[in-house]
């Protein structure tokens, strides 16, 4: 029996995923050649331009994952910590070694290369989390049990970002927060962190807005009457007493109600209107939860509070952390600014390109618009433009579609492990992709801000490629070995 | 794993993979499917359309001979990234002539974007532009010491001949009216302004090509798209042949020269203009390239209006040349015979004197012969008042009214609007309403316009009015509307009088006797059969206008002339004398009296009249 469940890895490694990685790696590698593409341009596989140098790249992650392949399993595991603390030197020793390339501090000269260790990172670290989320003695219970993994991603985050000023790859760090609620973490966390960006984009983008009636700022008003629904909720799905419950919805109508009537003669200052109204809520709250000893209710409280806290520190955060270049792609991205030229160039260049590919594309090689480079970094982080353009709506829906298939069949092959951490490493594995196809398409379509991180095996670049191959061929490699593996 | 009781979580995180994928199809839906604005965008961002002007059509006269072409001129362009550190800019400016100060302050002007909003390192950019061949040779031989500087041609009219500028008339670029009217047009292309440029602008410009091609993000040119697929090349514009006869030509304005006045000859059988002076007139050349606007400005500012075509669109009272007319209308509508006999007391006639010395009585064709004002008036106002007056005046002002008519059948009064002139006046031939108007419905009589039956008072014609009229008579009965398209039949323009043909023979014999016996006798040449009535027209502005019209042969008539020259005196003495050169150079080929012509062309009886 175990002469069988040890056979040949070759029989053994899921060639289905294997079979996707090629599929998008090439196809990739194409339009690399197309974005690249210029009128005197020779061969694909001319080692002067970017399609030619992928070509060396995709070689090299091809021996990259045969050898990750061909390691015993179990060195994985043993390298683990070695490798995270390795990991860690690096990631603090790159700014010092880095050429400052585009404002970023996170590439190092290799002789004819540049290599980029925060790609490596995020492979290391799901290692790491993995082997430490999937001891016998770890369970996920209370918010203690997640101090640690938080430490474990938030450390390398923290570096690449204040360090390595390299905001999207410290970003992609949050995509472990799906593999942590797949362990057990509260499902309130994701609506929190949902909640959170409606927030802060409801404060900023409407924050300066004046009401068309009194006085006070749209922003506050509907964030202040989205807290109250949320404390009545409560209210309503805790209180003994349904009747009170109604009166109180009741009053809270009574007084927006007269606030519009007073409004007529006087200007009416809604801003503190709706303030007193949350502040009275809380209170009543507050109240009720120590009087009919419901302590939920008090959490609800303070969740509250922190909620108008959060409101007002969205502008500070806004003005004065984020960067003068991040702040306007947010602006540009909710439409407080138009700069066609500008920060927004991209975006509007990248929608031109993609929306003029039309149904059908123009045709390999014969997109305009990529191949006169209006769109820039457009075979980085930019590469689904050419791809919108030259291969059109099916071409890109196909695209989609494989990134999808490629990203259930990560789950799937999760769903299947035996073992705790080869089950936390591919649910990594998966949220990694997950989290690159949606922040780099978003950003391409003009969803996201622009946030610059590569599309998976489709950008060029044998650092993003390498990273990428390691972090799935890691996990190939510890699936292939599941039926060995202890439980 | 067993006991997983997060297990449905995978469908969460599933589900929500699933879903940003369909949110993304549903925006690529959006921006590739139903929002239909990006395509032009792409378009406007990639493509560069590049027009190939078609070279206009030239213009010859009737006998083949080139009138007017093009000349190559050209510009400079330079790429500005081109132009490295090494670049010499004195030997550049040397090389064109210039000094430094120009040369900065035309970089100055193409890298300042609110002149030159296309303004692009990377693109060509005119430097200096509408340079002649020798303005640019030295440069193009050195054109390899100066990178980024390209030489450009486009064309330019020019003119063999330093005639006939009111007949072409120019080409300009256009305005915004045209851009607006005629989407044919972009912003510095050219049409024609006037004259024949105008009005065959449609075949002299061809058609346009255009050439799409790719440019970059920076502007530089890639190539052309889907290889050429879409360039349309420029068909040349077609040629225009017309019916002037450039000696003809040549020679009016010759004689015109130093004097304010026009000179027409037509071929009556045809309606083809053979001539159509118009002096003060210019050179056609200096209403071309750079100097254009300037010299437009300068012959605008003139206070003898050269640019007025004279012969189309100034108006004259005919004067005796008007008596043809009111002989052929008298006769058609019974007012006299050929025969009638009106007393001349030479002088001494009431109301209007006669200026000639003559027998008494007169027929009709000593009548003309002499040209006598008592026996027009007494044939006029017989006329008129044929069916008496009437009650209110209504008979009289029926009369009147036919005698309007017929006149008007000459192509008097009106303008000619089957034909290829652009400028016209419609002269006037007065209305009874206009009488009404001034002395009450039965205020008018007969006498109170008196000077019409003698060619003067409200009658006004503009020479080209008097030479159709000439070829009317020659024709004995029709004419066809003056034109200059030798290639258009306008023989469907044929327009009849309705004056019998009976009633022409006895006015083109006493057109005869005037150049036999009357006033044009002094010029004619008996050789040529020459027929024609001289004209001294009073007016306000000065000396008497001198006006002549005429045709010759008088059997077979092979052009008809009017020439007017204003305020000069007696037609006789000097509308005459150009109208008989210009039969005999157009019916002989040359001009014999040397003497004459050097005398007449060289009078000058306007100080003022410059020659541009």
């Amino acid at each position: 029996m175990r002469a069988s469940r040890n056979g040949n890895i070759w029989q053994n490694v899921d060639w289905i995923t294997i079979g996707i990685f090629l599929v998008l790696t090439i196809f990739g590698w194409l339009n690399i050649y197309g974005a690249s593409y210029t009128f005197d341009q020779t061969s694909i596989f001319d080692f002067s331009n970017r399609a030619g140098k992928q070509f060396t790249w995709i070689i090299g992650s091809l021996i990259l994952g045969g050898i990750l392949l061909l390691i015993d399993y179990r060195t994985y595991d043993t390298l683990t910590y070695f490798a995270y603390g390795a990991m860690l030197l690096l990631l603090l020793a790159t700014p010092f070694l880095a050429h400052d390339i585009k404002g970023s501090l996170s590439w190092i000269s290799l002789g004819p290369v540049n290599l980029q260790p925060a790609e490596f990172a995020k492979c290391i670290v799901a290692l790491t989390i993995a082997k430490y989320m999937g001891r016998y003695d770890y369970k996920l219970r209370t918010w203690r049990d997640l101090i640690v993994p938080f430490a474990l991603i938030g450390v390398p985050a923290l570096i690449i970002m204040v360090m390595q000023k390299e905001t999207g790859s410290a970003l992609v760090f949050a995509a472990f927060l799906l593999v942590f609620y797949r362990q057990g973490m509260s499902g309130y966390v994701l609506w929190m962190g949902v909640a959170a960006v409606a927030l802060f984009i409801i404060s900023i983008r409407f924050g300066a807005m004046p009401l068309p009636l009194g006085t006070g700022s749209v922003g506050i008003l509907t964030c202040m009457l989205l807290l109250t629904a949320v404390e009545i909720y409560f209210i309503c799905k805790e209180h003994p007493m349904r009747w009170q419950a109604l009166i109180l919805q009741g009053s809270v109508a009574v007084i927006y109600g007269i606030s519009l009537i007073v409004n007529i003669w006087i200007p009416v200052p809604f801003d503190w209107v709706s303030m007193g109204v949350v502040v009275a809520l809380v209170l009543y709250n507050v109240f009720v939860s120590l009087y009919w000893r419901k302590y939920m209710l008090l959490l609800v409280a303070a969740f509250t509070v922190f909620c108008i806290g959060y409101t007002h520190a969205c502008d500070f955060v806004f003005q004065k952390v984020l960067q003068p270049h991040q702040r306007i792609r947010i602006e540009v991205l909710l439409g407080m600014k138009e700069d066609p030229a500008g920060a927004g160039y991209n975006v509007n260049q990248a929608r031109i390109a993609i929306g003029s590919g039309r149904f059908f594309g123009k045709g390999y090689l014969n997109g305009t618009q990529t191949k006169l480079q209006f769109v820039p970094e457009q075979d980085t982080d930019f590469i689904f433009c050419t791809v919108g353009e030259e291969w059109g709506f099916v071409g890109s829906i196909g695209v989609l579609l494989v990134y999808l298939f490629f990203i259930l069949r990560l789950i799937f092959i999760a769903e299947r492990q035996r073992n705790t951490t080869t089950q936390i490493y591919a649910y990594s594995v998966a949220s990694i992709f997950l989290f690159h196809l949606t922040i780099n398409v978003g950003m391409v379509l003009g969803l996201l801000p622009v946030i610059g991180i590569p599309l998976p095996f489709f950008s060029y670049g044998g650092s993003s490629l390498w990273g990428f191959t390691m972090l799935l061929f890691i996990l190939l490699r510890l699936d292939a070995a599941r039926m060995e593996q202890l439980n | 794993m067993i006991n997983d009781k997060y297990y449905r979580r995978r469908f969460v995180i599933s589900g929500i993979a699933i879903g940003v994928v369909l949110v993304y199809i549903i925006r690529l839906f959006y921006l590739q499917i139903i929002d239909q604005s990006t395509k032009d965008q792409a378009d406007n961002n990639a493509l560069v359309k590049q027009t190939i002007y078609p070279s206009r059509g030239l213009i010859y006269d009737r006998n083949g001979e080139l009138l007017v072409f093009n000349q190559p001129i050209y510009e400079i362009t330079m790429v500005m990234r081109d132009m490295g550190k090494e670049w010499d800019t004195t030997a550049f400016c040397k090389s064109l002539q210039i000094n430094r100060a120009e040369f900065d302050e035309r970089i100055a002007d193409i890298k300042d974007k609110r002149k030159n909003r296309g303004y692009s390192r990377w693109t060509p950019q005119v430097f200096m532009s509408q340079l002649k061949k020798e303005d640019i040779a030295v440069l193009q031989e050195e054109l390899f010491l100066f990178p980024g500087i390209q030489i450009r041609k486009r064309t330019l009219r020019d003119y063999t001949y330093k005639a006939a500028a009111h007949v072409l008339g120019s080409v300009g670029e256009v305005n915004q009216n045209d851009l607006d009217r005629d989407a044919y047009y972009a912003r510095g292309d050219y049409s024609g302004r006037d004259g024949l440029e105008k009005t065959y602008e449609q075949q002299l410009r061809g058609e346009k090509g255009v050439e799409v091609l790719m440019r970059d993000a920076r502007g530089r040119i890639q190539g052309s798209y889907h290889d050429g697929e879409l360039d349309r090349t420029a068909v040349a514009g077609t040629d225009l042949h017309t019916t002037l006869d450039i000696q003809l030509q040549m020679l009016a304005e010759e004689l015109l020269e130093g004097k304010i006045g026009s000179a027409v000859a037509i071929e009556p059988a045809t309606g083809e203009i053979l001539a159509l002076a118009s002096n003060p007139a210019w050179n056609p050349k200096v209403l071309v390239g750079k100097e254009r606007s300037k010299n437009y400005t300068a012959l605008l500012q003139d206070p003898t209006k050269p640019l007025m075509n004279r012969a189309t669109q100034a108006t004259y009272p005919p004067g005796s040349t008007f008596k043809t007319i009111q002989a052929l209308v008298c006769l058609e509508q019974g007012g006299i015979t050929p025969n009638t006999l009106y007393p001349c007391s030479g002088p001494q006639s009431t109301p209007i004197k006669c200026t000639h010395h003559h027998g008494s009585p007169v027929a009709l064709d000593r009548a003309i012969e002499q040209s006598c004002n008592p026996y027009f008036w007494c044939a006029f106002r017989d006329l008129l008042q044929k069916d008496g007056y009437g009650k209110d005046n209504e008979d009289f002002r029926h009369r009147y009214e036919l005698w309007r008519n017929d006149v008007m059948s000459f192509g008097l009064g009106q303008r000619f609007t089957d034909t290829d002139l652009n400028e016209q006046s419609s002269g006037s031939i007065p209305s009874t309403k206009l009488f009404d108007k001034a002395y009450g419905k039965t205020g008018w009589k007969a006498i109170t316009i008196r000077s019409l039956s003698i060619g003067q008072g409200e009658i006004l014609a503009t020479p080209l009015q008097l030479a159709n009229q000439a070829a009317a008579i020659a024709n004995e009965g029709y004419y066809i509307s003056p034109h200059l398209n030798k290639n258009d039949s306008m023989r469907i323009h044929r327009h009849d009088l309705p004056i019998r043909k009976r009633h022409f023979e006895v006015v083109k014999d006493g057109m005869h006797r005037v150049m036999v016996y009357g006033t044009g006798r002094h010029y004619a040449i008996d050789s040529l059969n020459m027929a024609g009535k001289t004209g001294t027209a009073q007016n306000p502005h000065g000396k008497d206008h001198a006006i002549f019209i005429g045709f010759a042969p008088v059997e077979n008539p092979k052009i008809a002339v009017a020439v007017v020259v204003e305020n000069a005196g007696f037609g006789a003495t000097w509308a005459c004398p150009v109208a008989t050169m210009m039969m005999e150079q157009y019916l002989t080929g040359e001009v014999k009296r040397r003497d004459l012509r050097k005398r007449i062309g060289s009078a000058v009886l306007n100080e003022s009249v410059k020659k541009w």
